[in-house]
């Protein structure tokens, strides 16, 4: 289903690599909308005995989930496509105004090799959206940044309570190929 | 408001808050925030004036983090609306010790009193239902607010959600704390968490 990867490998494992990152930081709550690129890690946070995945109606109830989360003293991390960045848009305003830590992974679509033209204008806007909204965006483009990248972004969010967004490349997952 | 024996919501509040004991409650944007402070302001009161929609996620995020306490959710029909989805989330997971009650006054009282979906059409206590949360009441009477303010101590028996009818007169305002992180840390502190 996901092909023009960069990445020739059949089973990537950079999802377990974020997998032990989120566990090494204690992560607790995984709200989520799912998406394919995110499917593995999904699975061992739905897995995990510490960890609980809560699967979402729409991406903002994640981040009133987190806000939650850690007024009960638990930390979390929202996962999503980009399409579920513009969801999100008022309720990141809780973020500043509570100042509780962020962190959202967020897989892309509508760039390297997309083939729906649909994706396209959200996923040109992600960025933008989340600096707009005072999250810091850090990117990963292939499996091997993947550790250091996702070992930034939860070191800043959790220890220093800067919202971070980690876009997840379509070069790095594959862009999704559409077949008859 | 023609219609008789809608109740008056900061009776209804107070009600639900008079024998709190470790109670986290949240409150919605709009009156409900304020009806919890006039009711009394409490190092566990989780004022929201922003995030429309989001109170009952709030609700559903410390009731995991905090499986013995009992958190209630107080928050208008507008409110509620825009989360609807949230009821859905929430059913599924199921957290026995989240309580959410709407205040419905079937309006947006605070921009107008513009009619809400509740007033003609919208029955939250079915979607509630239909979400999953069986234990969803229709409360017209205090009598039955009693009830549902001494269930939400059970911490074993939720999620469960109230929805009030209450008038629609509008009231002094009482204004909490505008500070989200004072708030938001005067929570902490009080479960016994320390700062960054």
């Amino acid at each position: 289903m996901h092909a023009r990867a960069d990445a020739a490998d059949t089973a990537p494992n950079w999802p377990d690599d974020i997998f032990a990152t989120l566990q090494r930081f204690d992560v607790r709550q995984v709200p989520y909308v799912p998406d394919a690129g995110h499917s593995r890690l999904i699975q061992r946070v739905l897995d995990s005995a510490t960890m609980r995945g809560i699967p979402l109606t729409t991406e903002e109830e994640g981040v009133a989930l987190l806000a939650g989360a850690w007024a009960g003293g638990q930390r979390g991390v929202l996962l999503m496509q980009s399409s579920g960045v513009g969801n999100c848009i008022n309720m990141l305003s809780l973020i500043p105004i509570l100042r509780f830590p962020f962190l959202t992974l967020v897989t892309m679509r509508g760039e390297w090799g997309e083939f729906n033209p649909w994706q396209v204008p959200m996923g040109s806007t992600t960025q933008g959206v989340f600096e707009l909204s005072g999250v810091k965006v850090l990117r990963a483009s292939n499996a091997a940044e993947v550790p250091a990248v996702l070992e930034a972004a939860a070191a800043q969010a959790y220890n220093a309570l800067t919202p971070t967004a980690v876009l997840l490349s379509q070069r790095l997952i594959g862009a999704k190929v559409f077949t008859k | 408001m023609s219609k008789a024996n809608l109740l008056d919501r900061r009776q209804v509040v107070s009600t639900l808050l008079a024998d709190r004991k470790d109670v986290v409650a949240i409150g919605g944007l709009g009156a409900s925030t304020n009806d919890m402070c006039a009711a009394g302001d409490h190092a566990r009161n989780f004022y929201l004036w922003g995030g429309m929609g989001g109170a009952a996620m709030i609700g559903l995020g410390l009731a995991l983090a905090q499986p013995k306490l009992p958190v209630l959710v107080i928050t208008g029909d507008g409110e509620m609306l825009m989360g609807m989805g949230s009821l859905a989330t929430i059913g599924l997971q199921r957290p026995p010790n989240l309580s959410i009650a709407v205040l419905d006054n079937e309006a947006y009282g605070e921009t107008g009193g513009q009619t809400s979906h509740t007033s003609a059409a919208a029955d939250l206590v079915g979607v509630a239902k239909a979400c999953g949360i069986a234990d969803s009441r229709a409360v017209t009477t205090m009598a039955e607010v009693e009830a549902f303010a001494k269930a939400v101590h059970d911490v074993s028996a939720g999620p469960r959600f109230a929805n009030v009818k209450i008038d629609g007169a509008s009231l002094e305002r009482i204004l909490p704390s505008r500070d989200g992180t004072f708030i938001l840390n005067r929570i902490r502190s009080d479960l016994g968490f320390q700062p960054i």
